[in-house]
């Protein structure tokens, strides 16, 4: 029963949190560029004023342009459940939640990109098609992290794998997941959050066309996933689940503060890259993991 | 101090993958000196053999690699206004993959070398072997003359690596000459680069494949 409650009480912090992390994104790239920007609680205004509005539907679209958004916020929810946060552990742990984790986000990916293909519209099925073309070397990097990790710690489960942090080779897991971070997010090398040409970008394009209650889950669901991807980051660099709970849990809220500055001020100071460059640099992503993952191996033998 | 030495040939390696993804020819020169760099700081890192002689081979391999050979491309890049590889023979991502690949081959094969009992936890034999197959591999996929020059340094570089493995038994002579040949050929390269664009407007090595009076 206690653990019960535990889980759904960490749960429903991390469903709660998740919008503050994009928000202050956004507070440093104000900060950077010396101007008052939007306050870091911006996003929950957004998703409250998105949910109270109302939804119009362009007339190719069938049920799944809402159901897509809602069946990927699920998923992205369900990966919430089984990633840990420092001591505190993660709310479900079994043996290949690792496994789960990497198709629920698949699955996240597949019913957005879904969703944007049934509006109809060019536009989106271009955003569809980036996003699943640079998710594919994405993908390959992350699992390849996740092979590393679980080499590593003779585990298949997240909560174990990450609580010794990365080990011989965490500044290449470290920058790889980074990498990924970035991409998976759509921020600033790989993508702008930003911008409005459809020419240029990836996750916003393929939401162009939702609106109301639809959008502000996509917009939670992105906000979720970053927050996913920091917990990654932030505990595959230091062994939070190994420290004491107290030590723990205050150095896993810097830390996650410490990535969104991070990632304020990559987007502050770095131009979004050139398309035909992206792979290259996912691709670097990948061969970071891989080679985090013969380093693993190689001090393991 | 082996961990070290590790942590400075991985970093050669990693210039080397950095290098062969790069388009824009300054930062390839660069990362090369960089490369010249580590290389200087590992006669000083290596066990055993903390003569004088190091100090010297230390102090001429940062100067020569890390400053003199680089200068020397620059100005030739000066003189010739061409700044990055237009059209490379094999794409950047795929020249990348396979210098990965040739790496971790490279380093595999280093680990079923009979090495000395010393050198068997040190990375030199395979760094060596990647670094060189990785300059050759540079040469082969771009063009522009400069470029290959910087290959041409790469593979030079896993030579010295090699190198370093016999500075007990043979101090660096071998290296040293090889250094200043070196030093020559690019000197001679930076002079021919010059004179062929003055003569065919371009760099690029594949258009000067016919003889003609």
């Amino acid at each position: 029963m206690i653990t019960a409650l535990h889980a759904m009480a960490q749960f429903a912090l991390a469903v709660l949190i998740a919008p503050l992390l994009p928000g202050l994104v956004q507070v440093v790239k104000a900060w950077v560029a010396g101007r008052r920007g939007p306050p870091a609680l911006q996003i929950y205004y957004d998703l409250l004023k998105l949910w109270r509005k109302g939804v119009v539907l362009s007339t190719t679209a069938s049920p799944w342009h809402v159901a897509g958004p809602a069946v990927a916020w699920v998923a992205l929810a369900t990966a919430a459940l089984v990633i840990p946060a420092g001591a505190a552990g993660a709310p479900i742990a079994f043996k290949g939640d690792a496994l789960l984790f990497v198709y629920l986000l698949a699955l996240a990916r597949f019913c957005i990109t879904g969703a944007a293909l049934d509006t109809g519209s060019a536009f989106e099925g271009m955003g569809a098609a980036r996003e699943v073309s640079f998710a594919v070397l994405g993908e390959a990097a992350m699992i390849t992290a996740l092979l590393a990790l679980g080499l590593a710690t003779h585990s298949v489960s997240l909560e174990t794998m990450l609580a010794a942090g990365g080990g011989t080779g965490v500044a290449l897991l470290a920058a790889g997941l980074f990498f990924v971070l970035l991409s998976e997010n759509a921020r600033v090398p790989f993508d702008d959050p930003n911008t409005h040409l459809e020419l240029t970008m990836i996750h916003e394009v393929m939401v162009l066309d939702h609106g109301g209650p639809p959008l502000a889950v996509v917009l939670h669901g992105a906000a979720l996933k970053l927050l996913l991807f920091s917990l990654m980051l932030v505990q595959v660099v230091w062994p939070l689940g190994a420290m004491p709970l107290a030590l723990s849990l205050p150095m896993l809220a810097g830390s996650l503060v410490a990535v969104a500055v991070a990632i304020g001020l990559v987007e502050s100071l770095l131009a979004r890259l050139a398309f035909r460059r992206v792979p290259l640099f996912l691709t670097t992503a990948f061969l970071l993991c891989v080679f985090a993952l013969l380093v693993t191996r190689g001090r393991g033998a | 101090m082996t961990d070290a030495l590790n942590l400075l040939i991985g970093l050669v390696m990693g210039l080397n993958l950095v290098a062969l993804a790069s388009s824009r020819i300054t930062s390839v020169i660069s990362w090369i000196a960089l490369q010249g760099l580590a290389l200087g700081l590992m006669p000083l890192l290596i066990e055993g053999h903390h003569t004088w002689l190091v100090w010297p081979v230390a102090v001429a391999t940062v100067a020569l690699k890390g400053f003199l050979i680089p200068s020397l491309l620059r100005r030739a890049m000066r003189t010739v206004h061409i700044d990055r590889e237009v059209r490379p023979l094999l794409g950047y991502v795929p020249s990348l993959l396979l210098g990965a690949a040739t790496t971790i081959g490279a380093v595999a094969l280093g680990a079923m070398m009979p090495l000395l009992p010393e050198h068997a936890h040190v990375l030199l034999a395979g760094g060596s072997f990647a670094t060189a197959s990785c300059g050759l591999l540079l040469m082969i996929v771009r063009s522009k003359a400069i470029t290959q020059a910087c290959g041409y340094l790469m593979l030079e570089n896993g030579i010295y690596l090699f190198g370093l493995l016999l500075i007990g038994s043979t101090p660096l002579l071998v290296e040293a000459g090889i250094l200043l040949d070196l030093t020559v050929a690019v000197f001679v390269i930076g002079i021919i680069v010059d004179r062929i664009q003055q003569e065919f407007d371009s760099l690029d090595t594949s258009v000067l494949t016919t003889l003609r009076e």
